[in-house]
């Protein structure tokens, strides 16, 4: 009797084979699930890379020409000629002016937040950010492109210039022709990545553990001097991956750049002159060409130089954070 | 030591890194007062701006090149949207944030995971629309389709779908899995009846967080379900092949965000700019509307669970 | 309920309390006719409406060690952490009485913060080096305060380094090894001289043995016996044998029902290890509470 109760339970110990199958296909379907996404990321830029070197493998065009500063897609207008310059430049131009703009502003904002609000003034100020992060992004190029434009153009329209009695025009920068400009876009962008630098700041200052904060203080330094001296290098690598984070977004806006940018392919020379970028110039030609001329397979390499600038930041957010680990 | 020569305690404002503090303080203050203002300006903005064009019949009629119309057809071209690319996201989103939270070992598959997953969420949107242009547009010969619009949305969204239900499991504290499993419960049936429904306010704040950005989102919709206005839609017709039909998956579907980009544009008409205030300030109250959503609902599920 | 200290009678040598380091350390040295560094009158301290501390008024004199000890809660820290105003940085906390430093108020919302931390030194439990060099732990002070000439400042961080027995142990990487490098007391001794080197008076302690091992615990408790000769020093402790070997004057805190710290009784320590006055005080040190 009792021996036959101990064999039965030794039995039941182990599973039977077809049930340790069925037991199985969940995790085959969670599995799968999370696998898509692999399967997604080697898809787009499979298919992006192929589309991206047509313009040299079907179109004969040499890759050097990619880089010359002359964009003259129009064959019935002339020779061609696929300069990228003026966009990849103008994509450099927008995000680093949007990131000189946003950068303070926000690090210091995820300040306000981590170090100075009150309770009461951080549940007012995080909620409202949350609301910036949803309001979409052509709402942000409408709002651009009516309130913006025509306030640079009005309040900035005639040429900024220095001038000394002898050396003459020593600097100047020409006024806003339309508003539609470099400028523009950039102010813009700013708002948009405003959120993104400000919360993965937060969240970096929030990781410094307290006692180096109650440390500085207690030797009699500010608050500020606190910041400054001890937050501000401690936080770092998270500051950094904020930008980086910031930058990624900057360079891949498109309609609401596209809104307000201006649309002239020509290398950034004022902040006041309109400009052009890869998105804004994808956006707007894409739906105008014909699926495998040149022109088309000239903005599908566009796109390719997006791909990589995205796939670039996140190895770089990911060397920074490597490095984060090591100290 | 220096009992001789102690000064007073009473020295404010006399040293510069006091100064400095005082400056920084309100500089820190400014910041957040210009979050605010900002915010509270643009909401003013699109308040007036809405003002005489919101109305219901603006929202339940079809959009008009002579008159002021309405935008019935794209409202709820992107309700539909929402509902289609949810529909998609949901389970493919929770079963993977599944995954990564109950079985992803620490290897190098789940690191690869980990890194297509911040991939995506960076590749620019207009680059995801455009891999959904050559994939169902130019290979498949959909043309620009709802259906098409949908899978786009769903890979732009996974990588945030997947990663907030993962970030709502692991929430469940470990105690409870042990419990479950302690009372022979196999690793499956503790997901579903024990750590599955313990998350489930987290899984539903970041569904609402994942709709919201669904709403908001053009760029990907643009190459992939089109910019063609539809003049006015057959409730009735349910024949889902019908490329007439409002319900069917095939055919052509221009949301609201990319109503907006359409008309800005095009720049024509008189109507145009009313036109495009008032579907800014519907679609601003909409994102508006998910965000308190998500934290009420949030909240409600949290309360009712803990206490039931 | 509070006692007010006034002591006269010098240090027993008679200590039944364990180590032979209390004979040598308290013992050693009796309190001269020193002036009182810090003063505090009817201090309570509350957080919102709990009262953590309640009541407190005593005497701490100029070069000597005060140990505050009592069991968890009793308020020890709150107290300790309202002569230099950390307390300022918890919302809600309130401190009401008098904490008087040479005299003056230092509640006193007048009061610079800044200066007065610079006076009154603080050592926390944990070790909490800045993640810089050795070099920059110890300058970050005097950098702080506008002080950035180089033999100056090398030659105060040497001396601040000595002063706390680390010199000869990082003397040779000083600029190249970060302060988390160090062990636990070497991490604290440099966070002693971290506080060193911006030249307080007084110098706060909590707990600063805590988290050591007994080796390095033993040497920061010489190192406080020779830091008394030139600062006033005020230590919280749980350990009591620490208190009987390195303080000169033991207040014993308990709290009250309502969960409220307060002073139970204040005097020399080997006074108050071997004839204290009051019950509380006699229970807790020989084991039967706390």
């Amino acid at each position: 009797m009792v021996q036959l109760t101990t064999a039965n339970r030794l039995a039941s110990l182990r599973t039977a084979p077809g049930l340790r199958e069925r037991l199985d296909l969940p995790r085959r379907v969670v599995f799968l699930a999370a696998v898509s996404m692999i399967g997604i990321v080697t898809l787009l830029l499979g298919f992006i890379a192929w589309q991206g070197i047509q313009l040299f493998v079907k179109d004969g065009v040499p890759v050097g020409q990619v880089f010359s500063a002359t964009w003259q897609p129009d064959a019935t207008s002339g020779p061609t000629n696929y300069g990228l310059l003026p966009f990849i430049l103008g994509t450099i131009a927008v995000t680093a002016l949007a990131l000189l703009i946003s950068t303070p502003l926000s690090v210091g904002l995820a300040l306000f937040l981590s170090e100075v609000a009150p309770r009461w003034a951080r549940a007012i100020v995080q909620p409202a950010l949350e609301i910036f992060v949803g309001i979409p992004s052509v709402v942000w190029g409408w709002l651009g492109l009516t309130i913006l434009v025509p306030f640079l153009h009005d309040t900035f329209r005639h040429d900024f210039v220095i001038s000394l009695p002898v050396l003459g025009d020593v600097f100047r920068v020409p006024g806003f022709l339309t508003g539609f400009s470099w400028l523009a876009g950039a102010l813009v962008l700013s708002i948009m990545i405003l959120p993104t630098i400000t919360s993965v700041s937060f969240d970096a200052f929030r990781a410094i553990p307290q006692e180096l904060r109650t440390g500085s203080l207690a030797l009699g330094t500010t608050r500020w001097q606190t910041i400054r001296h001890i937050l501000i290098p401690a936080a770092l690598p998270g500051v950094l991956t904020a930008i980086v984070l910031g930058m990624t977004r900057a360079a891949g806006e498109a309609l609401a750049v596209q809104m307000v940018i201006g649309s002239q392919p020509v290398l950034p020379r004022a902040v006041t002159q309109p400009i052009e970028t890869l998105t804004a110039a994808i956006t707007l030609d894409m739906g105008n060409t014909v699926f495998g001329e040149p022109w088309q397979d000239a903005l599908w390499t566009m796109s390719l130089v997006l791909l990589i600038i995205s796939v670039a930041s996140v190895v770089l957010v990911r060397l920074i954070n490597k490095r984060r680990m090591a100290l | 030591m220096s009992a001789s020569t102690t000064p007073s305690l009473h020295l404010r404002g006399s040293r510069r890194s006091i100064l400095a503090d005082r400056a920084a303080t309100v500089v820190l203050w400014g910041t957040g007062a210009f979050v605010l203002l900002l915010l509270g300006s643009i909401i003013v903005h699109f308040g007036i701006a809405a003002w005489g064009v919101v109305s219901p019949s603006f929202v339940l009629s079809d959009p008009s090149d002579t008159a002021l119309g309405g935008i019935l057809p794209i409202l709820w071209n992107s309700i539909y949207m929402l509902g289609l690319t949810m529909l998609i996201a949901v389970p493919v989103g929770i079963l993977g944030g599944i995954y990564m939270s109950e079985y992803a070992g620490d290897n190098k598959l789940t690191e690869a995971i980990r890194f297509a997953e911040e991939a995506i969420s960076s590749v620019p949107s207009i680059v995801v629309g455009l891999f959904g242009l050559i994939l169902f547009v130019d290979n498949f010969h959909m043309g620009f389709t709802a259906l098409g619009g949908a899978l786009a949305l769903t890979m732009f969204n996974l990588p945030l779908m997947t990663r907030l239900s993962e970030q709502a499991l692991r929430a469940v504290p470990q105690d409870e899995r042990s419990a479950s499993l302690a009372l022979g419960a196999t690793k499956w049936q503790t997901i579903q009846h024990v750590v599955v429904p313990l998350a489930i306010p987290g899984l539903v704040t970041s569904i609402i967080l994942t709709a919201g950005r669904v709403f908001g989102e053009a760029a990907v919709l643009l190459f992939t379900a089109g910019l063609a206005t539809p003049a006015h839609y057959d409730f009735t017709n349910f024949n889902l092949g019908d490329p007439a039909s409002p319900w069917s998956p095939l055919r052509p579907c221009t949301t609201m965000a990319v109503y907006i980009y359409k008309l800005q544009s095009e720049g024509l008409g008189i109507y145009v700019s009313k036109v495009v205030d008032g579907s800014a300030a519907i679609l601003i109250s909409m994102v508006l509307a998910f965000n308190l959503g998500a934290r009420l609902v949030g909240r409600l599920l949290t309360r009712r669970l803990t206490a039931a | 309920m509070h006692a007010t200290a006034t002591y006269p009678e010098p240090v027993l040598r008679r200590v039944k309390v364990p180590a032979p380091i209390a004979l040598l350390g308290a013992a050693e040295a009796p309190l001269d006719e020193s002036t009182t560094k810090i003063a505090t009158e009817h201090v309570s301290i509350r957080y919102g409406r709990f009262v953590a501390v309640r009541d407190v008024s005593l005497q701490i004199r100029e070069r000597s060690i005060m140990a505050l000890i009592g069991p968890s809660g009793s308020g020890k820290s709150t107290f300790l952490r309202c002569f230099n105003r950390m307390n300022d940085l918890i919302p809600g906390a309130k401190v009401e009485g008098q904490v008087c430093l040479d005299g003056e108020n230092v509640t006193d919302p007048d009061v610079s913060v800044v200066e007065l931390r610079r006076r009154v030194g603080m050592v926390f439990q944990r070790p909490n080096p800045f993640p810089m060099s050795i070099y920059e732990n110890v300058a970050y002070g005097p950098r702080r305060r506008g002080m950035n000439g180089r033999r100056q400042l090398d030659e105060l961080v040497e001396t601040s380094l000595k002063r706390a027995a680390l010199w000869d142990e990082v003397k040779d990487d000083l600029r190249r090894k970060s302060g988390l490098a160090l062990s636990g007391g070497q991490q604290q001794r440099l966070c002693i001289a971290r506080v060193l080197a911006t030249e307080p008076e007084v110098i706060l302690m909590d707990e600063p043995a805590s988290a050591l091992d007994p080796v390095s615990t033993l040497r920061i408790e010489e190192l406080m016996r020779e830091l008394r000769k030139a600062y006033t020093i005020v230590i919280v402790t749980h350990n009591m044998q620490q208190a009987a070997r390195v303080s000169d004057v033991t207040a014993f805190f308990t709290m009250a029902e309502d969960r409220a710290g307060y002073l139970v009784e204040v005097g020399p320590t080997g006074r108050i290890f071997t004839r204290p006055t009051e019950r509380l005080t006699e229970d807790y040190i020989s084991g039967r509470f706390g």
